[in-house]
């Protein structure tokens, strides 16, 4: 009996770590459902902007009060994690912080996870005013009601929770105290516990200890449930985002293949088809369900953390039109999911459900409102392109389904017969040059 | 005065076994749009007072596509860039400049794919190194003491990270430059982009170029400055949805310049 503490935090940890397990291999396949994109170039200037602007956290403080208190939740999230490395050599060993006795080592780095938790609880607590209290706009949008909203609050709701157990196992450890050193914050946490007999302490204190241990690993599992993935995907992300100029669109080989065929004055139009060609299934121009994305954009759905920061610089969202690159992003991820489980649900297989991303979940004209202008691939702190998909999908509307707007397909009908996007003849082009 | 413009075509050059310094994308809005072709026609007359030697395309040059790529139809991109690119190839062009920013954009950016390699650049740059050069003085106090604010073309700025050439060359105007709220990588786009131009908006409370004509109102401007024929169309329709057409002009950049050299 004396060993059922180890053992139940054993057991703790095994299922913490393997559902968490279980559930990145399935975030893993779902992103492999997207099509393949090399990006195996340019390893240098990729790692080199996941350092910038991931571990850097460059593109956050372009707006100093939400990056700064970001930073520091990151920074603090970071360091106080080292202390887990004592809890797990405790939990499973029995031992009492193993690492005291280090000395004033120990002092220092205790201290240290102390004020950045006081920090980390000070900083939530403005994100949390900011959320609720100040309700600012981009936290309002109306794709972030229901879940999204709850999301973004549980999240924080979490943090304190978190931050505050390990202070209150802290000012509860009567050795730890007593040693006087690394309680800089604790010790005026100390006293709202005096008077209380020195068993009712130790109970809060492992009461704090165990919930503060417990606590993290359910948030590790509640990760994939929530935006909050971008803890760790931002890495991955900021190292397969575009290193292209940002006006650089890429062009489709498959289109490139048929136009070089339809150009080149020695083909026959009238040739039997290859061998086995019949049974090539035409390539699809543009996406109109998340299959047809390439995986870099999958990784990013599931990246984004729903700050908001693209749809606030938005020029068709600051107009009053429905489109927000957030919801281009957060529907990608829904429809993903629902992919994912429709193959859970059928061994492996995905059964036509039915449904697809362009239309379900993004309309015509969400996609027809976008501007180009680079705005929300700019803002993104973790380098997410929510441009890429609308293109994609007008690339589908377009080339697949004729359904562009009628003005459009003037402008393209007119491009087509004389060179230009008005009925203008191309025999008049160099006419500015003498009126 | 257009008796005084020299605008000689590639095909000019060509029968006399000559190659340009320099070819003039003129692109469909510079060639066709009332008022994109006064911004055309002051670029020229500064080439011509540089005395650059430059070339157009003339009949021969077709629309980039840049509209119907962003607007979804790659097939009709990509002919019109291979149509292009035969006719550019053919030609031996090694050097483009172009007032149009998507332009710009399309022929540097994605022409090279489909085998159009060239070097391009914006006609702000190119009057920033005419004037670095030495080959271009701008004196002229026309607009000495005038409050100039440059809106920013997404396609220049964001899309291709230029900032500063613009703004180099409106200094020579000695003008006072004036930074809206949103500038450079934070502008607001005029709306214009993404095949919006040939559009009616969706449904929403106001205009984009309405809501980036008061950015730049709110800086009290005497003149907006443009460096792409779509933003100055925008532009011009917001100052006038505004009301403020008697008090603010809309002039794109290499007008700025003509006019101060009197050209």
């Amino acid at each position: 009996m004396q060993y059922l503490p180890n053992i139940i935090f054993a057991v703790a940890l095994i299922l913490g770590f393997g559902y968490f397990a279980k559930n990145v291999k399935k975030l893993i396949r779902n992103i492999k459902l997207g099509q393949d994109v090399d990006v195996s170039d340019n390893k240098s200037e990729r790692f080199k902007n996941m350092a910038r602007i991931a571990l850097g956290q460059s593109k956050m403080v372009r707006r100093p009060v939400s990056g700064v208190l970001h930073v520091i939740v990151y920074v603090g999230f970071i360091i106080i994690n080292i202390e887990l490395l004592e809890i797990i050599i405790d939990g499973l060993f029995g031992t009492h912080r193993i690492f005291s006795s280090l000395g004033t080592a120990y002092g220092f780095l205790i201290g240290t996870f102390e004020v950045l938790a006081l920090l980390v609880l000070i900083s939530v607590t403005v994100f949390w005013v900011r959320r609720n209290i100040i309700k600012l706009k981009r936290f309002w949008k109306s794709e972030m009601k229901g879940w999204p909203k709850n999301d973004g609050n549980f999240i924080l709701y979490f943090e304190m929770v978190l931050m505050s157990l390990f202070l209150i196992m802290n000012a509860t450890d009567v050795h730890f105290q007593a040693m006087n050193s690394g309680n800089v914050i604790s010790q005026y946490i100390a006293p709202l516990f005096s008077g209380l007999p020195e068993t009712t302490l130790h109970i809060i204190e492992r009461g704090a200890w165990w919930l503060h241990i417990l606590g993290i690993l359910v948030f590790l599992n509640y990760l994939y449930f929530s935006k909050h993935l971008h803890i760790l995907l931002a890495f991955p992300n900021t190292y397969f985002g575009k290193l292209k100029p940002k006006g650089q669109f890429n062009n489709l080989e498959a289109v490139t293949k048929e136009v070089k065929l339809m150009m080149d004055p020695n083909v026959d139009p009238f040739a039997a088809p290859e061998e086995g060609a019949e049974d090539v299934e035409p390539a699809k121009f543009g996406a109109s369900d998340v299959q047809d994305l390439n995986w870099v954009q999958l990784l990013s759905a599931y990246t984004c953390t729903e700050c908001g920061r693209c749809t606030s610089a938005c020029p068709a969202n600051l107009t009053g039109k429905k489109l927000s690159p957030r919801k281009i992003m957060m529907d990608t991820r829904d429809r993903l999911e629902e992919v994912g489980k429709n193959i859970d649900a059928n061994n492996g297989e995905f059964k036509d459900d039915g449904k697809q991303l362009l239309g379900d979940y993004i309309t015509h004209e969400e996609l027809w409102a976008c501007t180009t202008c680079n705005a929300c691939v700019e803002e993104c702190p973790v380098s997410i392109d929510p441009l890429s998909i609308i293109l994609e999908m007008r690339r589908y509307l377009v080339m697949e389904q004729s359904a562009a707007p009628t003005e459009l397909n003037t402008m393209m009908t007119n491009i087509e017969n004389n060179g230009a996007p008005w009925a203008y003849n191309q025999m008049d082009r160099l006419n500015w040059k003498d009126e | 005065m257009s008796d005084l413009l020299k605008v000689p075509t590639m095909e000019e050059f060509m029968a006399q076994g000559k190659q340009p310094e320099i070819l003039f994308w003129v692109g469909s809005a510079g060639s066709f749009d009332d008022r994109a072709k006064k911004i055309t026609r002051a670029f020229v007359k500064i080439l011509n007072k540089a005395n650059v030697d430059f070339a157009v395309l003339g009949t021969e040059e077709s629309n980039t596509g840049d509209i119907a790529k962003r607007a979804g139809n790659e097939f009709l991109f990509q002919m019109q860039a291979v149509t292009n690119i035969e006719v550019l190839n053919a030609y031996d062009i090694k050097k483009i400049v172009t007032c149009d920013p998507h332009s710009f954009n399309c022929l540097k950016n994605e022409y090279p794919g489909l085998g159009g390699v060239y070097e391009v650049i914006h006609h702000t740059q190119y009057i920033n190194e005419l004037i670095a050069s030495g080959r271009l003085k701008v004196e002229g106090d026309l607009y000495k003491g005038k409050k100039i604010t440059f809106h920013d073309p997404c396609y220049l700025g964001r899309a291709n990270n230029e900032y500063e050439a613009p703004r180099d060359v409106l200094k020579q105007t000695n003008a006072q430059l004036v930074e809206m709220k949103r500038h450079k990588r934070t502008a607001l786009c005029c709306g214009a982009g993404g095949a919006q131009m040939f559009k009616e908006p969706e449904k929403g409370d106001k205009d984009v170029n309405v809501l980036r004509t008061e950015d730049a109102l709110e800086t009290r401007p005497d003149i907006i400055a443009t460096g792409c024929p779509y933003c100055n169309t925008m532009m011009t329709d917001g100052v006038k949805a505004k009301e403020k057409e008697a008090e603010v002009k809309v002039l794109d950049i290499a007008e700025l310049i003509a006019n101060t050299l009197n050209l």
